[in-house]
């Protein structure tokens, strides 16, 4: 049975209704949110946690868990609620829609969520390039205040919180939850060393939690419709519902809100249209956003679309973005521009990642080529084991995972392009 | 790049009224004493300003001091901002800023064409380029999130989706015409829904 569309959270995902105040109560959205915020923070974190909703920005940790680690009690310091909107690992485009067709789901669910913390106040971060989006967003923020939905005695709960929307400026890094912090305090965004994590020591060295947009968005249904409904769809530790962003080889690219541990080929099939030439014309699909490593087509014919099963496939749910690559593609160039990309967006902290990144992205030139030797590509894989795990934070990590999955299901095919450009060149030498 | 390495860099610069308004938006979201958190924000009214007044939106140096001088910071510490963060144009830019994202997922799509498309109508030579007739600055952008949409093309502020290389041309020419076609997709998509008919919210 699919998901049908009263299950569906985000029912104005495309954008077919009008996003402001009044379309989004006819929806549901505002519905009660003081008698929520009045249960409380330790019924709204019990609730959060029984729904076994897992973060949506990629890492997958229990959200009710990290609302907990903010103190019960105040030391003076004010806490803080920071949403990450930052979305930029490519491939992603979901919280967009959310900013853009729904932007009252997230701002009632910071009201929720920030009371769950203790947090006086919000800050959204939003990445620079959604300058569009960003002005959506802000003026969903001014009609919340105008309706008395933000600020004091918000929406009538007891409760006081502030809500405020932030312009990053176009790096990846700041998708980083502590280089985000850094950025929003007006630095370069650098990710800090953990300990002290952000929950201690976070905005403005106050205790603060970031969550992704797409993890607070969902917030108020599910305190409305119960964790149980919730946990309903998708395996046990998967729970829910979720955003796909289908696209790359597909006859139909979309986004689409589906239940979580669907089959990759139901959802390619049923909601994009299928893999242009068909389901055998597939090579593979990186299954999560760019960081995920690829799964060839064996894996790819039954393997579920959630945290577990990717995992056991050495890849990852990460952020959804299931990009899909027909034979077509010239798989060892789509990740050599996954390569160029992290290269890109090294914050330039860690020697490892200031220098692997460029290194790695050197050599997967040459690989495109087959301007290398084999045993080459043992040492790239070696490279990539030294710079995996040495770094401040994961970007690094994201940044060599691909071409590590590159080489353990497409090895003999760097082989062979090694082999033909070696062919070439003999050819060239042989004429002249 | 090296903010201080303008040969057009301005005399001075001073905010004008509308810039002074959203300043005044701005600052009070941040706590006091925190007022280094609208550095970004404020560089953005500089770019914008600079587009409003002189046809091409970047961030000069003199300004950059300003903003120092306004939020009690070192100016160094906007300078790093500046030149840290990729949406800040540190030297003049033509009247339209194409940034064309050119990572897989676009590149799975066709950016490539795109970007043949971006140089033969809006003639510059490549990525960084801008056109002789000082319209079009051409940048090579990373992922733009608008995947599903992919290829993508960002002029200013507005993403125009869905492109192939003849839609490019047609996106251009509109521009070169004074027209600011309308933002979105290119062939008529409800945004990021499959195209013909979504395929999900279908029942409501």
């Amino acid at each position: 049975m699919p998901l049908s569309d009263k299950d569906r959270i985000f029912t104005n995902l495309y954008g077919a209704q009008p996003w402001n105040l009044a379309a989004a109560r006819a929806r549901g959205d505002w519905d009660g949110t003081a008698a929520i915020v009045q249960r409380g923070r330790d019924a709204i974190v019990e609730e959060m946690k029984n729904s076994g909703l897992r973060g949506r920005g990629g890492a997958g940790f229990p959200t009710g868990m990290k609302w907990s680690f903010m103190p019960k009690a105040t030391d003076g310091r004010p806490c803080y609620l920071v949403v990450n909107a930052d979305e930029s690992e490519p491939g992603t485009c979901k919280d967009r829609d959310i900013i853009r067709h729904d932007p009252h789901k997230l701002i009632e669910g910071c009201l929720i969520a920030g009371s769950a913390m203790g947090a006086s106040a919000g800050y959204i971060y939003i990445r620079g390039e959604y300058a569009n989006e960003a002005k959506v967003l802000q003026a969903a923020i001014d009609e919340a205040y105008d309706a008395g939905l933000l600020g004091k005695n918000a929406a009538g709960s007891g409760y006081d919180f502030e809500l405020y929307l932030h312009r990053g400026a176009g790096a990846y890094i700041c998708g980083e939850e502590t280089a985000l912090i850094e950025s929003l305090e007006g630095k370069k965004g650098m990710p800090r060393l953990k300990p002290p994590f952000p929950a201690a020591v976070g905005l403005y060295g106050c205790p603060s939690t970031v969550n992704n947009v797409e993890t607070i968005a969902v917030v108020p249904t599910i305190l409305r419709r119960g964790a149980a409904w919730f946990a309903s769809f998708g395996r046990p530790k998967n729970s829910g519902t979720k955003i796909f962003c289908i696209q790359g080889h597909v006859n139909k690219p979309c986004n689409v809100e589906a239940e979580m541990s669907i089959p990759l080929r139901e959802l390619i099939e049923r909601y994009a249209g299928g893999v242009r030439g068909g389901w055998d014309n597939l090579m593979c699909v990186i299954p999560g956003g760019s960081s995920t490593p690829l799964l060839p087509k064996h894996i790819c014919d039954d393997v579920l679309m959630d945290f577990d099963a990717l995992r056991e496939h050495k890849s990852g749910l990460g952020t959804a973005g299931v990009i899909v690559m027909d034979k077509s593609t010239d798989i060892i160039k789509a990740i050599q521009r996954l390569s160029a990309f992290y290269k890109h967006e090294s914050c330039g902290q860690c020697t490892p990642c200031r220098e692997g990144m460029g290194w790695v992205n050197r050599m997967m030139l040459r690989m495109v080529e087959g301007r290398a030797e084999v045993d080459e590509i043992d040492l790239l894989e070696q490279v990539t084991r030294q710079i995996e795990g040495h770094t401040i934070c994961a970007l690094a990590d994201g940044g060599v995972w691909p071409v590590q999955g590159l080489i353990r299901h497409y090895r003999p095919l760097m082989e062979e392009r090694i082999a033909q450009y070696k062919a070439r060149s003999t050819t060239r030498m042989a004429a002249e | 790049m090296n903010p201080t390495h303008d040969s057009v860099e301005p005399a001075d610069f001073a905010f004008d009224d509308a810039s002074e308004v959203e300043i005044a938006k701005i600052v009070p979201r941040y706590p006091a004493g925190k007022q280094a958190s609208a550095v970004i924000p404020l560089l953005y009214v500089v770019q914008k300003q600079m587009g409003r007044l002189t046809g091409s939106a970047w961030v000069p140096k003199v300004a950059m001091d300003v903003i120092a001088a306004r939020l009690g910071m070192a100016p160094i510490r906007v300078y790093e901002v500046a030149s840290f963060y990729y949406m800040f144009n540190l030297r003049k830019i033509g009247r339209f800023h194409l940034q064309l994202c050119g990572t897989t997922p676009c590149m799975l799509r066709g950016s490539d064409d795109v970007m043949r498309a971006c140089k033969d109508a809006a003639g510059v030579k490549g990525p960084g380029d801008t056109s002789a007739d000082g319209l079009f600055t051409l940048t090579e952008v990373e992922c733009l999130g608008a995947c599903v949409n992919a290829p993508v093309l960002q002029v200013d502020d507005d993403y125009y989706e869905d492109l192939d290389y003849d839609r490019t041309v047609a996106l251009i020419e509109a521009l070169k015409r004074g027209e600011r076609p309308t933002p979105g997709s290119t062939i008529g998509r409800q945004t990021s829904a499959a195209e013909g008919g979504a395929t999900s919210l279908t029942e409501l």
